[in-house]
């Protein structure tokens, strides 16, 4: 989503460049012109073959060209469609939600209660150090620990605490949000500490001076200027909540739908038609999100 | 395609076939096959082989490699990939080993050349199953998409299936199953006779069926019959209607809490059977095996409506001709002459040519996998493996009495897309 902003961000930097002749305007072009090739290369075309794919006639062998809207007419006129996004949404505001305010905390703490530089390097790898492994064993790990008979609820039953296993605790909405906290945190944590990190120290001291408590400091001074990172941390989890499919097929049980779920069982059955025309849909929506999330924060204030 | 669609769901119950193979290959390949001439080992041939059934077992390969001298290129997908490639890219394969429900999707299209059975050495020894739909005489043909209504067509040409036996089959029977409900006999706690003990209340939130549409469907659609709630005209032919209804059962009794989970492939069933998250699901016979050989007890129970069935064969492709096309029937050949069906049986699937396999197998083996007697001495897995002890007899008995019981077949509906768009809606619920 990120990258999509940066052409038009090379190409207004061209336009304001005042113009010493077509050499240098033809320039700025070539200059801007590798991006171009590999984005419209390897982005735009996709998204437009998908888009053209969608409006295509298909049966179980193949797809044919066409032009038919009732791969959008099923997709938009199904409740299960409408309810499948209220619980992908569901599930992104509450991971957004909780990622941000973990998120907020573990980069507060790296940027101003760790002192010394080499320290904060090294408590920031070790935030990524569950990175090294993939995002599946990371998830299914999980599955041991919540089950039936699984960790917690061993400790639990032992302790006397509950006299049957919690069921909640697997293939449940909640599994699912955790798995999901636990493995997007990090996307929150990374620019959130970044636009701490250039927080002008004198700044902080400034309002100190002023006399300012430390909650103002964090309300006026800090939250302000962290804005840019958390907009840019919000995109990341928002974007990657809504795609998921991994995460609420295996910590649900198969109970539990997202849009992109859905669209994976479109094209395990070769119904490809249908599952772009969903994919232009969940597009267009996440494009209207980070758009409003654009809107309300200038991320490019402080890059 | 091959890497990533192998461990999906659609072949997930064989992708334990390859595990080990190379061993058993080595083990159970002492006897030779004899009598095959061996004029392809200096006139090289290659056959690439796609699919969803056997093409997974590299010992099979190199076991023909050994024998005829032909390589065998296998690529194995799920069975929609199958169908697809089955169909838009008929020159990229020699050899099709798939479902008799693909073969349905797909032999209308031109892509498989019917084979004359007087050139197939073993047609005489294929199982009844595969010619009448009668494994006895006395046999009742079983719904959904029986192999034997789309095993023959009338002429080379022909692209509407042949309502008898005719010269002409459209695919060599290799491999078929009977699949039913997996249980914990430790965990359920009484008797389990019916299709319809999975919706028993005292199981609630302890029980699983499959999520994989063409096939979960079916599931559902024994338990429905079994419950009394509805009589299909064809399980494996629903109307919408009957579409209808099985879902919003099904919806229902999700939102009842009953099921625990979905599962899609294969090692999801083993964990949530051998964790004891469900005591009671949909499972097939080497998941059974799995959960077994892990200590923890598992049986593949019967139940009295019958079992779910499905079966594989090897079709030829239409370009296939002059040498090639001799090499094909060659190949098929060898494989129906009995060391591939000892070492299916020997899996816990069936050899559609059973006499040939015979010769394969010790008389215990034979005893234990076929005839359903007590197990003399320990079993083996093709891989060495020990499977049972001494003295087990396998769950549905012998291979008459379990294949004799079959209540439908895996099939695909006229209806499909709606019965798809319906259970994605089941899961979404």
């Amino acid at each position: 989503m990120v990258a999509v902003t940066e052409p038009a961000t090379i190409a207004s930097k061209a336009r304001t460049r005042k113009p010493v002749g077509r050499m240098a305007a033809l320039a700025a072009y070539l200059q801007a012109l590798p991006l171009f090739l590999i984005l419209g290369a390897f982005l735009l075309l996709p998204l437009l073959l998908i888009a053209v794919v969608s409006f295509w006639d298909y049966d179980f062998a193949a797809m044919y060209p066409d032009f038919v809207t009732f791969n959008y007419t099923e997709t938009l006129g199904s409740w299960v469609t409408w309810q499948t996004y209220l619980n992908t949404l569901k599930f992104a505001v509450i991971v957004w939600a909780i990622t941000l305010f973990i998120g907020f905390w573990v980069a507060y703490f790296l940027a101003f209660h760790v002192r010394t530089s080499s320290m904060q390097t090294v408590l920031f790898l070790i935030c990524t150090v569950p990175f090294l492994t993939s995002n599946i064993i990371r998830m299914i790990s999980w599955i041991p620990v919540l089950g039936r008979n699984g960790l917690v609820n061993s400790a639990l039953v032992e302790a006397g605490l509950v006299s049957a296993p919690v069921e909640w605790l697997l293939y449940s909405d909640f599994a699912v949000v955790l798995a999901m906290v636990h493995l997007y945190t990090l996307f929150m944590v990374t620019p959130i500490f970044n636009t701490l990190m250039r927080i002008d120290r004198a700044l902080l001291e400034a309002a100190r001076d002023a006399g300012a408590s430390s909650f103002q400091v964090l309300t006026n001074v800090i939250l302000p200027l962290a804005k840019p990172g958390m907009a840019i941390g919000t995109i990341f989890v928002v974007t990657l909540v809504m795609a998921d499919f991994s995460t609420v097929q295996v910590m649900s049980g198969g109970q539990s739908a997202s849009v992109a779920l859905m669209m994976k069982n479109q094209m395990s059955l070769l119904q490809y038609p249908a599952a772009a025309a969903n994919a232009v849909v969940l597009l267009v929506l996440v494009l209207l999100m980070v758009a409003g999330i654009l809107r309300i924060v200038d991320i490019r204030k402080e890059l | 395609m091959t890497k990533t669609t192998s461990t999906k769901a659609g072949i997930s119950r064989r992708s334990l076939l390859k595990t080990g193979a190379a061993a058993a290959g080595l083990a159970a390949g002492s006897g030779a096959i004899t009598g095959f001439p061996t004029i392809w080992a200096q006139n090289p041939i290659t056959l690439r082989q796609f699919g969803t059934g056997v093409s997974n077992i590299n010992a099979i390969a190199e076991k023909c490699k050994e024998d005829l001298g032909i390589t065998l290129e296998m690529t194995a997908t799920d069975s929609d990939a199958a169908a697809q490639r089955a169909v838009t890219q008929p020159n990229s394969y020699d050899i099709a080993d798939i479902e008799y429900w693909i073969l349905k999707k797909v032999y209308p299209s031109g892509v498989i050349q019917p084979m004359e059975t007087a050139k197939l050495k073993y047609y005489d020894k294929v199982v009844p199953l595969f010619k009448t739909g009668k494994l006895l005489p006395d046999s009742v043909i079983a719904q959904g998409t029986a192999p034997h209504t789309v095993g023959y067509v009338e002429s080379k040409d022909a692209k509407t299936f042949a309502a008898g036996e005719t010269g002409f089959f459209t695919m060599m029977p290799t491999i078929y199953n009977a699949d039913t409900l997996g249980i914990r006999p430790d965990l359920v706690g009484r008797e389990i006779t019916t299709w319809a003990d999975i919706m028993d209340p005292a199981f609630k939130g302890k029980t699983s069926i499959l999520n994989i549409p063409s096939i979960g469907i079916m599931d559902a659609a024994m338990i429905m019959e079994a419950l009394g709630n509805i009589k299909y005209a064809d399980k494996g032919n629903m109307t919408k209607e009957e579409i209808d209804a099985t879902i919003d059962f099904l919806i229902k009794a999700k939102q009842d809490g009953q099921f625990r989970a979905f599962w899609k492939s294969f090692d999801e069933s083993v964990n949530l059977m051998a964790s004891g998250e469900v005591v009671i699901q949909s499972m097939w016979s080497p998941a059974v095996a799995a959960v077994r050989s892990r200590g923890i007890a598992c049986k593949y129970q019967p139940l009295k409506e019958g079992y779910r069935s499905w079966g594989g064969g090897l079709g030829l492709a239409s370009h296939l001709s002059g040498a090639q096309l001799d090499a094909a029937y060659e190949y098929i050949n060898w494989y129906t002459s009995g060391w591939v069906g000892g070492y299916l049986n020997r899996q816990g699937y069936y050899s559609a040519c059973m006499e040939t396999a015979k010769e394969f197998m010790s008389p215990d083996e034979w005893g234990y996998w076929i005839e359903g007697k007590p197990a003399q001495g320990d079993i083996l897995s093709p891989e060495g493996k020990v499977m049972e002890k001494a003295g087990a007899v396998r769950d549905g008995g012998s291979f008459e009495e379990r294949m004799g019981k079959v209540a439908c077949w895996n099939s695909v509906m006229d209806e499909d897309r709606y019965m798809v768009r319906r259970w994605n809606e089941f899961i979404a619920a």
